[in-house]
């Protein structure tokens, strides 16, 4: 079937969410989800949102846009940094008028909260920036925009996996997509696409991303020749439950917890004398790793303590009862009493999609690509540059998805409708029906699992040239035999056999642009930190990288990074 | 090795739902989730279920497990060790689209009825509006809500009455209801008052059992309806 929108988002999270209702009522918009709509891996954010209200003490878009880009190692393009921390005020006040339901001060404001890297007058101590709902923040806010998506008629398309960005002459002509409830292959014409797609924890072993975080917007500009941008920046949160990578939000050390080593040391004063715990991600996870590797671990293990028994338990009722409930159900511990046992989880990607600060998808030399958007995780503004913050995640996604929902309509006028080539579908459906007919390959979860524990031993935390160069070699192998892998289910409804094979290949690729980017950069930078190449090197690499497949192979080309207010200065806390 | 034994039904070729065996290496800490994955993965790539966060916040992998209705990523091996074996089905009350996938267009719908959304009397101030922490604990366990459907689907009264619009769309109508900046109580309280609203709840407190936040559903319901006695509705 066609289906025809004006403008066309894919992704119902929370990015997709709010670009829809700043759309609707001015242009046909439609959401494309695979997921069921509320099912978005946005709903998982914990901690909250930043923005710089002053409830609980002075502060200012200043100091949250300086927390902003030195949290990011300087990476961070400032006038994107400068645009978050001053609309974040705004977006937090509409927010609220619609409805979220934030935790309050005892005069009735919004309550605030700390979290790492936020600090108050240029680093001097943590400051209360963080507007939250208990430890479910990232879900009240979906909720809310999604019965606000429902109540204003937007379309959504429930259960559609997008398979292919039409693109003719350099203009986006729409989408085709795999419906999973009857296994057809449809295209969407529109004039706009924004890609909403979220990110790609999937590829590594030990991660709080869900299942459906498989990249594969990214993936889809990447295999159009496209450029994408920092990917050799992954996040790894400190405090996964061990094993499952689970998150614990940070909130807990902004609560006041503290981490502990097998010694029963608070380690964090070590690191960060100023902030301890409260030190950004990057930091937290490199100290919890050089913990375990010097034998700090608890009893020599590969994990730490997160201790939070000293809050009492009306704190951890009314701000952290999620997370109390998740090591109560998996871990049979009850975190009043015991001590939690953690370690870093793959939790965010800093790189992705090349966006200007309205959004638009930019090529290898900074040109807008006509009609294609794109917003959250799966975009690289570069806002978050080299190490995100936490609680800036949430609000980059209302801030810049209603930034490109805005730049959509104001552009509308001059954006045509492309003619697709004839039949749009047929190269996607012949890929899908050659998976299907392939009988004697590999099952999709034994190179699945194989490219998660290359990528958590070669490319995670800590990375050097030796280790990258395997990662590499493995990944060109498991392409070759994702190639000719076999799905074994070859029926038409809810096929989610066939699903794992083709976000296999949307992972593939994603992971190896990351290990390219991240063997080609020789320094150490946000959470990208390089064992041979330890000190940051501003003087060759205080700059952008871009990835892009030619078809002479991966090119690897630089952008540089927008410096207005803040100069690069030493990272410490 | 744990047996699972899962209902299966394809709505095209099957005219009834059937079970199949399977067995499959698993710790006691290993999610229920985990095991469907593995028999996915590795024995059957026919299954279909719906799964996605994995730890009980997306709301996805709702069924019934030993013929209780939870989240599958949220219950353990451990959790059955007496049992012989776990009989995964699906979500009962909903239509089955395929396995353990049902139909949860409808189940929505009934939430949308009760205008999840905040109506406003007023333009709201500059800033925000103030509420006081009091006023907030009054929705403190409701917005815990992940719209799983396992209240709704083991209330027994949805069997006898499917017109009755459940407890998933009531615990939304408390969460609006009970929002002190909200500016429609007298209008939410005569839609609950309508025949299919809150009335029709016996106290059968199945939805509480179930619910996987543990939400205090059936006293939420029963507190709306003192609410509408104490307003004198008809």
């Amino acid at each position: 079937m066609i289906f025809k929108h004006d403008v066309l988002i894919v992704g119902a999270g929370l990015a997709g969410l709010r670009a829809a209702t700043e759309v609707a009522g001015k242009a046909d918009v439609a959401l494309l989800s695979k997921v069921y709509p509320t099912r978005s891996h946005s709903g998982a954010a914990q901690g909250g949102i930043a923005a710089a209200l002053e409830n609980e003490e002075p502060d200012s878009w200043e100091w949250h846009m300086y927390d902003t880009v030195k949290g990011a190692d300087y990476l961070s393009d400032q006038d994107a940094a400068e645009i978050l921390a001053k609309d974040a005020i705004r977006a937090v006040y509409e927010l609220e008028h619609m409805g979220v339901p934030f935790n309050r001060t005892p005069e009735g404001k919004i309550a605030q909260r700390f979290f790492g890297g936020h600090t108050r007058n240029f680093g001097e101590a943590a400051v209360k920036r963080i507007c939250y709902a208990a430890d479910r923040s990232g879900r009240v806010i979906m909720d809310t925009l999604y019965f606000d998506a429902v109540k204003k008629g937007i379309k959504i398309y429930p259960e559609f996996h997008v398979v292919d960005l039409v693109y003719r002459d350099g203009q986006v002509a729409g989408v085709v997509a795999y419906e999973l409830a009857t296994g057809e292959v449809h295209f969407f014409h529109s004039r706009v696409v924004l890609l909403a797609t979220g990110g790609y924890g999937k590829v590594y072993k030990v991660t709080s991303n869900a299942f459906a975080s498989t990249g594969d917007g990214a993936a889809l500009v990447y295999r159009l020749g496209l450029p994408l941008q920092d990917m050799e920046f992954v996040q790894f949160h400190p405090t996964g439950i061990w094993g499952l990578g689970v998150l614990i939000t940070e909130a807990a050390r902004g609560e006041g917890g503290v981490l502990r080593n097998g010694q029963g040391e608070r380690f964090m004063e070590r690191y960060a004398p100023t902030i301890k715990d409260l030190a950004p991600r990057d930091m937290v996870s490199r100290a919890i790793y050089t913990e375990m590797a010097q034998g700090r671990g608890i009893n020599g293990r590969d994990y730490v303590h997160l201790d939070l028994t000293h809050l009492g338990e009306k704190k951890l009722a009314e701000r952290l009862s999620d997370i109390s409930s998740f090591v109560k159900i998996y871990l049979g511990l009850d975190p009043a009493k015991d001590l939690i046992p953690v370690h870093p989880t793959c939790h965010y990607m800093m790189g992705g999609i090349p966006v200007n600060i309205d959004g638009a998808v930019t090529d290898e030399k900074d040109r807008a690509v006509p009609g294609l958007y794109a917003a959250g995780e799966c975009s690289c503004i570069s806002l978050h540059g080299a190490n995100r913050l936490g609680c800036n995640s949430l609000l980059d996604l209302v801030v810049f998805g209603r930034r490109a929902g805005m730049h959509i309509l104001e552009n509308l006028d001059k954006t045509p409708w492309i003619d697709p080539p004839e039949p749009p579908e047929r190269e996607a459906a012949g890929r899908i029906k050659g998976l299907l007919e392939n009988r004697n390959g590999e099952k999709p979860v034994f190179i699945r699992r194989e490219l998660q524990q290359t990528m958590m031993d070669g490319c995670s935390v800590f990375r050097d040239e030796a280790g990258l160069r395997k990662v590499v070699e493995t990944l060109a192998e498991l392409e070759k035999r994702a190639c000719d892998m076999s799905i074994e289910n070859c029926g038409k409804r809810f096929n989610t056999d066939l699903i794992d094979g083709l976000e296999l290949r949307n992972l593939l690729s994603l992971a190896r642009a990351i290990a390219v980017s991240a063997l080609n950069r020789t320094e150490s930078r946000g959470a990208h930190s390089r064992e041979d190449y330890p000190a940051r090197d501003d003087e060759h690499w205080l700059k952008h990288t871009l990835v892009r497949q030619t078809d002479q192979g991966v090119a690897i080309g630089e952008r540089p990074v927008r410096i207005t207010r803040f100069q690069p200065k030493a990272r410490t806390y | 090795m744990p047996r699972f034994r899962i209902a299966r039904f394809d709505p095209e070729s099957d005219k009834e739902t059937w079970y199949k065996t399977y067995e499959v290496e698993a710790m006691p800490r290993d999610r229920i989730l985990d095991c469907l994955n593995r028999i996915k993965w590795e024995q059957d790539g026919t299954l279909g279920y719906r799964m996605s966060c994995a730890h009980g916040v997306c709301g996805s992998d709702g069924m019934r497990i030993n013929g209780v209705c939870a989240l599958a990523c949220q219950k353990l091996v451990k959790d059955y060790g007496d049992a012989e074996e776990i009989t995964l089905e699906p979500l009962p009350f909903f239509t089955v689209r395929k396995d353990l996938i049902v139909d949860m267009d409808d189940f929505l719908e009934r939430i949308g009825s009760m205008s999840p959304y905040l109506v406003r009397a007023k333009n709201p101030p500059e800033k925000e509006s103030l509420q006081s922490p009091e006023e907030h604990r009054k929705v403190q366990d409701v917005i815990r809500c992940i719209l799983c459907g396992c209240c709704t689907s083991a209330c027994p009264v949805m069997r006898e009455n499917p017109d009755y619009v459940g407890p998933a769309a009531l615990v939304w109508a408390y969460r609006y209801l009970y929002d002190s900046r909200d500016g429609d109580f007298l209008k939410r309280l005569e839609k609950l008052n309508e025949p299919d609203g809150v009335w029709p709840c016996e106290n059968f407190f199945e939805c509480t059992r179930v619910c996987p936040k543990e939400i205090p559903v059936t006293k939420s319901i029963n507190f709306m309806k003192r609410e509408i006695k104490k307003h004198e509705l008809p």
